[in-house]
């Protein structure tokens, strides 16, 4: 019975692809394109693509929300409760928000697309958001979930200020881009003036830059933040990503999850920065001992961000405090990169143009990346505007009492490679953190950590079990 | 006479199908198709790989096999450590409370307001509940608050990363939860006993302690297996609680992953081979479970327990009216 | 000495039931605390005193669109509802049937109910969930509340209720006043079973009003979710949530109106426990 439902679908998902080919010849830059491979749409039902009345965008929190409503030119205004943005033209654009923890977001996502062909037009999804750690699995052609931004009619042509990296990581084998993104997600050390006062007697962002230079460096200065009371960093999650954007093969070959070298050297060293007092052993983010750490009343130096960290992360708890301008930021000892949103059209949407004009206007308008820039600390996706921000003398943001922040960015940004992605590492990344957790408190012995992150992927991906899990020698 | 009610018994027989009807098509359609349909798939490789599905394929007992090799003994044992912790204080506190309760020679100030305060945490949305211990036993939440400020403590005590800690907060609450309960149910049973058992043993000088081994326990203790065995299924069903305080985690080293939960892991992740072998374990255990209260419920009282059940319930009805 | 004695164990008695009753209400007194302070002020550590940001916890509340709080309530009291009004109608009918008539499946159909009488429905959640896919149902309320329709421990106790208060010669009596069956029990034998119905109809909407599991499988949007799945997002605390001000309202407003309503009916709930003898 299901089977036979799913079979249905994807041949209903099928039409609707032809279908929508054929509709857009007509309207312009269009299918062109897709379609002439493709063929003619035998039997389309006339499905109208375009000029839905409701557009449904599915995000993990309200972040490009808030963004979408602040400088998307055709708002018109909000329903009470924000869930509903309204456009001048009338259609309404609903934000269906999931959060992204224990893959809650994927799941309900995957469900409401595994519906998409048998949904009425007006419950539809016509947008989604993707981060970098699953972004794969969606842009993925064999799935045909996302449409290529060639069939909205834009090509790379019209987005030429974009860092290359956030192209590529969603361009697939057929050569097709499947998203966009208005961020670069370079990441950075953020430190607290007042203690870097204390301990290394300024808080000059060059001579603390040079204070933790590199590991060893960053490792001379902890030791020192230790001597004086202080804890370095908050705690082990917040230097996983520095580690695992710098491994050397993606976490799954075939069937097989592959543990980098450099996944066990972060293991190690946050074992014995946990034993030694180096951080504050908070077992993660987005919890309430991370917040409390960012506050006013911490006595942990640093964290690392990207530029989005500073709106997200710290400004919430720092807001009418006396640390509200008690930050600054330099280089981190090792490039990384965390999170990044795309925003990716969904195959089977009514509302063709209107989701183009939204995915070219939210990424590639200088006003508005500047804008985003400017309000809300955003590294936003424009090399040139980036380059242009980083001399510029006025553009300095409060929080960092006044320091301009895309300078230490845009070397950073430039670095970026997500070759080493897979479509499983969201999954990898919070077992990995979990697993290893209990490792770091002392309840339970390496072997039995790698035993449980066996368990756990095998649970979470049964289609990774047979090839199980290779650990570095 | 009887010919007549027989004739009569006849006729109306069959409201006595349409007035049970609803109730077994309603269960035919929502356990019984979902149980046979349970079994089928546990037969199976089943499951979705990101947005593809993989099988179904005929594998056998082998979803059975692998899981009984390596995960369900541990999350079995895990369950039953929880639900015990919880147990054995709540059965304990609940027949002293409900002994003192009913002692007329004890007089007790606002028994009603005590009844109603250890009853309260019976009704408190289970998933709140946890959130609520999760926020309070935080490392940095108000209980290591409250404990540093008063400097019983040095530093925060980290509740939820050691297995016993987290197994001990899961019993608490389930403990909170039911021990009023508990007591209501025990003191309804201890005042259906004839109170001219204890005015006897009065007379012949039995002490309190006495009476409460020599009497009260033995009176009451077909409602007591009723309650063990009844708690034991509630504490088969675990789940509420250890999901929402460990995020569905079972930190610390699973230790705290319930039955119930891994079934949730394999239901999120939408592998019904496995989903469905473990159903059918959990199955058989409640089968059995089911089949004692069956027994006690239904059999011509070779243990006094319906007797005792419904005694429970006359006195309380008796109480209500008083 | 025998005084003595007894007011020792008096004192005793008192002392651990003021230990009890503290355990009990404690947490709720920091829950109700925490819910008036800001998360500036929480983030300072914990305060005896209540703050002054319980409007602003509210209205934070209130408006977050992430988590639609007020729709969750009426999604919840639709269903606890309805689950209420579905449980005590049918398992009074099937009780009635059971009861009341002979014929030749009765004693079968009372042994099945009684055998399946604590079987518990996480069992079957597999199948459950793949046959409300099939037929449509998913992500809708309804398979939340139908299943209801067969609860066997209620039947149970319909059916003891029945044994002890509905004698079988009213059933005759309104027979020969030439009253339909259906009407018989709708006009005569509910208003009897009024008591017990009022008990299981609270019992059900409170289970119903705080069940997580299968809601959790079941519903999948935003607007259809339940109390318990909301509050459950909760604990997976995402960028934008983590005002534990809020966090600590929520937890509030979920479990606050069931507590105000047991104060009004405790007296009956409490003794309405034991006239359920076969919850849990």
């Amino acid at each position: 019975m299901v089977m036979k439902r799913k079979v249905l679908c994807l041949a209903l998902a099928a039409l609707m692809v032809l279908g929508l080919l054929s509709g857009c010849g007509g309207s312009g830059a269009g299918g062109g394109q897709g379609s002439a491979d493709k063929g003619d749409a035998p039997g389309a039902s006339g499905e109208a693509n375009d000029g839905g009345k409701v557009l449904n965008i599915y995000v993990w929190n309200q972040e490009f929300q808030e963004k979408f409503n602040a400088n998307y030119p055709e708002v018109e205004k909000l329903s009470n409760d924000k869930s509903i943005t309204y456009l001048k033209d009338g259609t309404e654009v609903h934000w269906i928000v999931n959060p992204n923890q224990d893959g809650v977001y994927q799941q309900k996502l995957d469900e409401a697309l595994s519906k998409q062909a048998s949904a009425p037009a007006d419950e539809k999804i016509d947008m989604f958001l993707v981060e970098a750690d699953y972004a794969l699995k969606y842009i993925d052609p064999d799935v045909n979930v996302a449409l290529p931004i060639s069939q909205l009619g834009i090509t790379a042509a019209d987005v030429p200020n974009q860092y290359k990296y956030t192209l590529e990581a969603v361009t697939t084998a057929d050569g097709e881009i499947r998203g966009l993104s208005y961020q670069a997600t370079p990441g950075m050390l953020v430190y607290r003036r007042s203690i870097a006062q204390a301990v290394l007697g300024t808080d000059d962002p060059e001579t603390v830059a040079a204070a933790v230079a590199d590991w060893d460096k960053f490792y001379e200065t902890a030791e020192k933040m230790k001597a004086g009371g202080y804890y370095m960093y908050s705690g082990r999650a917040d230097t996983y990503r520095v580690y695992s954007n710098n491994v050397s093969a993606p976490w799954v070959d075939g069937n097989t999850v592959v543990v980098d070298q450099n996944m066990m050297n972060w293991v190690e060293r946050s074992m014995k920065d946990t034993q030694e007092g180096i951080n504050n052993n908070v077992p993660g983010q987005w919890i309430d001992e991370w917040n409390k750490d960012m506050g006013p009343d911490s006595k942990v130096f640093c964290f690392f961000l990207p530029a989005w960290g500073l709106d997200v992360c710290i400004k919430p708890n720092v807001e009418g405090t006396n640390a509200a301008q008690d930050w600054a930021v330099c280089p981190s000892p090792q490039g990384f990169y965390w999170g990044g949103t795309w925003l990716i059209a969904a195959n089977g949407t009514d509302n063709v143009s209107q989701v183009k004009d939204i995915m070219l206007k939210m990424t590639s308008d200088r006003d508005i990346l500047r804008s985003l820039a400017v309000n809300n600390g955003e590294m936003s996706n424009d090399q040139p505007l980036m380059e242009e921000l980083a001399q510029s003398p006025d553009f300095g943001i409060d929080l960092l009492g006044g320091q301009n922040y895309i300078g230490v960015l845009s070397d950073a940004a430039a670095s970026i490679s997500l070759a080493n992605v897979s479509p499983y590492d969201q999954g990898c990344t919070e077992e990995f953190q979990n697993t290893f957790g209990d490792y770091f408190n002392g309840k339970i012995d390496l072997e039995k950590a790698k035993a449980n992150f066996e368990t756990a992927i095998g649970e979470r991906y049964p289609e990774l079990k047979s090839g199980g899990v290779r650990w570095p020698e | 006479m009887p010919n007549e009610k027989k004739i009569k018994s006849v006729s109306y027989a069959k409201w006595g199908y349409i007035f049970i009807l609803p109730f077994f098509l309603t269960y035919a359609i929502f356990s019984v198709i979902p149980l046979v349909d349970t079994i089928r798939n546990s037969f199976y490789e089943y499951y979705y790989s990101g947005l593809k599905a993989i099988g179904p394929n005929w594998v056998g007992f082998a979803n059975y096999a692998e899981m009984l090799a390596a995960d369900l003994p541990k999350y079995a044992w895990n369950t039953f450590v929880m639900w015990i912790l919880g147990f054995i204080p709540q059965i304990v506190v609940a027949l002293v409370l409900a002994s003192w309760f009913t002692d007329a020679r004890l007089k007790i100030h606002g028994k009603q307001f005590f009844k109603v305060v250890i009853y309260l945490p019976n009704l408190i949305m289970a998933s709140a509940f946890a959130m609520l211990f999760f926020a309070m036993f935080s490392n940095s939440g108000p209980v290591n608050n409250i404990l540093l400020s008063m400097g019983v403590i040095g530093e925060a005590i980290r509740f939820m990363e050691s297995t016993f800690g987290a197994r001990t907060l899961v019993a608490l609450m389930n403990f909170l939860m039911w021990f009023g309960n508990t007591t209501i149910m025990l003191m309804a049973a201890i005042m259906g006993i004839n109170p001219s058992i204890f005015e006897a043993a009065e007379l012949d000088g039995c002490t309190h302690i006495q009476k409460f081994f020599k009497i009260t326990l033995p009176q009451i203790k077909p409602l007591l297996t009723y309650t063990l065995i009844t708690s034991l299924i509630g504490g088969l069903q675990m789940f509420d609680v250890p999901q929402i305080l460990t995020g569905g985690q079972g930190a610390p080293d699973r230790t705290t992953m319930t039955l119930i939960m891994y079934l949730n892991n394999h239901l999120q992740a939408k592998n019904y081979g496995m989903a469905g072998a473990l159903s059918v374990f959990l199955f058989i255990i409640s089968g059995a479970l089911c089949w004692i209260v069956f027994k006690m419920n239904t059999d011509p009282d070779p243990d006094g327990s319906k007797f005792a059940a419904k005694r429970a319930r006359n006195a309380a009805k008796k109480g209500g009216n008083a | 000495m025998q005084n003595k004695k007894s007011s020792g164990r008096t004192i005793l008695a008192h002392a651990v039931l003021i230990i009890l009753a503290f355990m009990c209400l404690f947490f709720f007194y920091i829950l109700i605390i925490n819910a008036t302070r800001s998360h500036a002020q929480l983030q300072l550590g914990f305060s005896a005193l209540p703050g002054s940001s319980l409007i602003t916890n509210l209205m934070n509340v209130l408006n977050d669109p992430a988590i639609p709080i007020v729709k969750g309530i009426q999604n919840s009291l639709i269903v606890s509802g309805c689950c209420a009004a579905i449980v005590t109608y049918f398992s009074a009918l099937t009780a009635y049937g059971i009861y009341a008539y002979d014929f030749k499946l009765k004693h079968a159909a009372f042994t099945f109910i009684m055998a399946i009488l604590v079987m518990p429905t996480q069992v079957t959640a597999l199948g459950f969930l793949r046959l409300i896919t099939n037929m449509g149902m998913d992500d809708s309320l309804l398979p939340l509340i139908l299943p209801s329709v067969a609860s066997p421990s209620v039947f149970y106790f319909m059916h003891s209720y029945m044994q002890s208060s509905l004698p079988k010669e009213l059933i005759e009596a309104a027979r020969i006043d030439g009253s339909g069956e259906f009407g018989t029990f709708n006009r005569i034998v509910m208003p009897i079973m009024k008591p017990a119905i009022a008990v299981q109809a609270i019992f059900t909407f409170v289970g119903s009003w705080n069940n997580y599991f299968i809601p959790a499988l079941v519903i999948t949007s935003k607007n259809k979710q339940t109390l318990p799945i909301m509050i459950a997002t909760l604990r997976g605390a995402d960028y934008m949530n983590f005002d534990m001000g809020k966090i600590y309202m929520m937890i509030t407003i979920a479990i606050v109106p069931i507590i105000i309503v047991y104060l009004f009916l405790s007296k009956f709930i409490v003794e309405g426990v034991t006239l359920g003898g076969v919850k849990e």
